[in-house]
C-alpha cells in the first residue's frame, strides 16, 4: 500500500483530552484517518481507546481539543451529529435494544416515516424491506428481520450491530473490539467485512486486543498508553513484538 | 454495497429444536393471550355466580364508569414503566388537578376554560417530575415522584384549604357522567346507554396506541426501556423523551381528574389516594414488564378491566373489601411470575 492511496485526511483529532471528574481518561491525544484506510488502535485496558472513539462518535464531548472532518472543525452534541456526517460506530457492548426486532435496531433514531398531514408515521413496510435487503447484502443469516435481538446468538448480535453501522452509506466506521465475543469462524467474517469496507473507500478504525486482527487488516497501527499517544507506525514498518511492547508501555 | 464473501449462518435451528416441555412451549402463548383467557374465565365465573345481575346493561356500564378515571392513570404509568421508570405521584397529580379545576370553577371562569385547567395542571406536574428526574439527575424516578407525591397533594390541600369543593357546570360533569342514550336502538324511553367516559377511554387509548406503535417517539420510548445506552448511541435525546413521557403521564392524570369531577361532582382532599398503586398494579397485571421495554396498550386496558371486574364481582357477592385486597395482591404476584418465566425461557443469555 503506497502512501499516495491515502491523500486527504477525512477525520482528525487534535490534542483531545477527556476528564471524568478528577480522572484523566485522555490527555492530548491525536488521531488521523484517510478514506480507504484501516487504522488499528491498540493499548492496555484503561489506555483511553474507547474514550477516544466515543469522542469521535459524538457520545462524549471532549474536555479539551478539537475534531476536524474533511478539514473543517466539527462539534458533536450527540451521536446523531456524527452520524449525519457519515461517522458510524460499533460499540463494544453493541448498544442494541434487546427488546426490539432487528430492523428496529438497525433504524433506531433514523426510522423511515410516511407523512400523513403534519404527522409522521413509521413506515413499517419500508423498514422491513430495507432491513431484509441490507442483511442479505451482508450475508447475515437470521430467521426474519422481525426477530427480536434478545433471541439472537452473540455472533448474530454482533452482525446486527455492524449492519446498523453500515446501513447508511458510512464514510467512517469505528469498531470497538468487534471480534472479542466471537467464534473463530465469525472473526473471519468480521475481518472480511472490514476489508470490504476499505475497498469501498470507507475509513475504518478498529480497536482490538487480538494482534491477529490488527496485523491482518490494518494499514497503520497506533498505540495509546495511559491516555496519551505512545507510538504509531505503518503496519509494514513494525512487528508484532514491537506493537505488543507498545501496549505494555515499552519502546525498543 | 458488496461486502462479504462468507456467511453468518449460525447453528441456530439445531439449538432451537431441543426437546422442550409442553409447559415451556406454551409460555409465549400464555404471555400473549393469557390475559384474554383470564378475562374470559372471570366473566364466565361472575356470570354463573350472579346470573341475574352481572351481565345486565346497568352493571357492565357501571364497571366501565368505575374504571374510567383509573384507566387514565394506568395508561400514563404504563408509558413511564415502559421506559423502566415509575411514577408514584399520579394520585396526587389527580387530586391537585381536581382541586385546581374546582377552584377555577368556583371562581366563575367559563366552562370552556375550566375544562382545560385539570389537563394543563396535570401536564405541568408531569413536566416537573420529568425535569426533576433528568436535570436534577435523581438516582431513580422513584425518589423524584415519591417527593412530588407529597408535594402535589400538599399543594392541593393548601389551595383548597383541605375541604371539599363542589358545584361544577353541567358541561364539565358531562365528561365523566354523561350518557349516550340508545333509544334509537332499543326504542323510545329505553334505559340502555353508553357512558361518555367509556367513549373517552376508547378515544384516548386509541390515540396513545398510535403514538406508541406508529411514531418514532413511541419506538424510542420502548428502546429507552430496553437499553437506554442503545438509544443514546443512536442519537436519541433520552432526557427529552423522558420529560415528554412524564409530562404525558401527568396530562393523563389530569384527564382522570376531569372524569372524576364528573362522576363525583366535587373535589375532595382524599381524591386519588393510593390510586398510584392501583395504576401500577393494573399495568403489571396487564403484562408490562417492570424492567421496562415491554407491554402493550391493550394489555393495560385488560389490566384495568380485570381490577374493575374483580372489585365489581366481589362487591356483588358481598365479599369484604379485605378479600379484594388479598386477591388483587395475589394476581399481581402471579402476573409477575409469568413475566419471570417468560424472561427465563424466552431469551438467550
Amino acid at each position: 500500500m503506497n502512501a499516495s492511496t491515502f491523500n486527504e485526511v477525512i477525520l482528525e483529532a487534535k490534542n483531545v483530552s477527556k476528564f471524568f471528574g478528577t480522572i484523566t481518561a485522555l490527555k492530548d491525544a491525536n488521531l488521523s484517518l484517510r478514506p480507504g484506510e484501516v487504522l488499528g488502535v491498540v493499548g492496555d485496558n484503561g489506555a483511553g481507546k474507547s474514550t477516544l472513539m466515543k469522542v469521535l462518535s459524538g457520545l462524549y464531548n471532549p474536555s479539551e481539543g478539537s475534531i476536524y472532518f474533511e478539514g473543517k472543525e466539527v462539534f458533536f452534541s450527540s451521536p446523531r451529529d456524527s452520524q449525519d456526517l457519515g461517522i458510524e460506530m460499533v460499540y463494544q457492548d453493541l448498544s442494541l435494544a434487546e427488546n426490539l426486532p432487528i430492523g428496529d435496531n438497525i433504524f433506531l433514531g433514523r426510522e423511515p416515516t410516511r407523512s400523513f398531514g403534519p404527522i409522521k408515521f413509521l413506515d413499517h413496510k419500508k423498514r422491513k424491506q430495507f432491513t431484509e435487503e441490507h442483511l442479505a447484502k451482508l450475508k447475515i443469516n437470521v430467521k426474519s428481520a422481525d426477530q427480536k435481538v434478545e433471541e439472537l446468538s452473540g455472533g448474530q448480535r454482533q452482525a446486527v450491530a455492524i449492519a446498523r453501522a453500515t446501513a447508511f452509506d458510512a464514510k467512517i466506521v469505528i469498531m470497538d473490539e468487534p471480534t472479542a465475543a466471537l467464534a473463530v469462524k465469525e472473526v473471519g467474517m468480521v475481518l472480511d467485512l472490514i476489508i470490504g469496507l476499505k475497498n469501498l473507500g470507507v475509513g475504518v478504525i478498529v480497536i482490538s486486543h487480538r494482534m491477529d486482527d490488527i496485523f491482518s487488516v490494518s494499514d497503520r497501527v497506533m498505540a495509546l498508553f495511559q491516555g496519551a499517544n505512545f507510538a504509531e507506525s505503518l503496519l509494514k514498518e513494525t512487528s508484532r513484538d514491537e506493537v505488543v511492547g507498545w501496549i505494555m508501555g515499552k519502546k525498543i | 454495497m458488496k461486502l462479504l464473501g462468507g456467511s453468518w449462518v449460525k447453528k441456530y435451528n439445531s439449538m432451537e429444536h431441543k426437546e422442550e416441555s409442553l409447559f415451556v412451549k406454551s409460555i409465549p402463548y400464555l404471555d400473549k393471550y393469557g390475559i384474554l383467557i383470564l378475562i374470559a374465565i372471570m366473566l364466565l365465573v361472575l356470570h354463573l355466580l350472579q346470573p341475574e345481575v352481572f351481565f345486565s346493561w346497568r352493571n357492565i356500564t357501571n364497571i366501565f364508569k368505575q374504571i374510567s378515571w383509573q384507566a387514565m392513570l394506568a395508561l400514563g404509568v404504563f408509558m413511564v414503566i415502559v421506559t423502566a421508570g415509575i411514577d408514584l405521584s399520579v394520585g396526587s397529580i389527580l387530586m391537585l388537578s381536581l382541586m385546581a379545576l374546582a377552584i377555577s370553577s368556583k371562581a366563575g371562569l367559563p366552562w370552556q376554560i375550566v375544562i382545560l385547567v385539570a389537563p394543563a395542571v396535570g401536564l405541568v406536574c408531569g413536566m416537573i417530575n420529568g425535569l426533576g428526574i433528568t436535570i436534577l439527575r435523581m438516582p431513580h424516578p422513584f425518589i423524584m415522584t415519591l417527593g412530588t407525591l407529597y408535594i402535589f397533594r400538599g399543594v392541593g390541600n393548601l389551595i383548597s384549604g383541605g375541604v371539599p369543593i363542589g358545584g361544577f357546570a353541567d358541561q364539565i360533569r358531562a365528561i365523566g357522567n354523561g350518557k349516550i342514550k340508545l333509544e334509537w336502538l332499543y326504542g323510545e324511553g329505553a334505559a340502555q346507554y353508553i357512558p361518555s367516559s367509556l367513549i373517552l377511554i376508547i378515544i384516548i387509548y386509541f390515540i396513545f396506541w398510535v403514538f406508541l406503535n406508529q411514531t418514532r417517539i413511541g419506538k424510542w420510548i420502548y428502546a429507552i426501556g430496553g437499553n437506554p445506552q442503545a438509544a443514546r448511541t443512536a442519537g436519541i435525546n433520552v432526557n427529552r423523551i423522558l420529560v415528554i413521557v412524564y409530562a404525558l403521564c401527568g396530562f393523563l392524570s389530569g384527564i382522570g381528574a376531569l372524569i372524576l369531577a364528573g362522576r363525583t361532582g366535587s373535589a375532595y382532599p382524599n381524591a386519588g389516594l393510593q390510586s398510584e398503586l392501583d395504576a401500577i398494579a393494573a399495568v403489571i397485571i396487564g403484562g408490562a414488564s417492570f424492567f421496562g421495554g415491554r407491554g402493550t396498550v391493550l394489555g393495560v386496558f385488560a389490566g384495568v378491566f380485570i381490577m374493575g371486574l374483580l372489585r365489581n364481582g366481589l362487591n356483588l357477592m358481598n365479599v369484604s373489601v379485605f378479600w379484594q385486597q388479598v386477591l388483587i395482591g395475589s394476581i399481581i404476584i402471579l402476573a409477575v411470575y409469568i413475566d419471570v418465566l417468560r424472561r427465563q425461557f424466552g431469551t438467550r443469555r
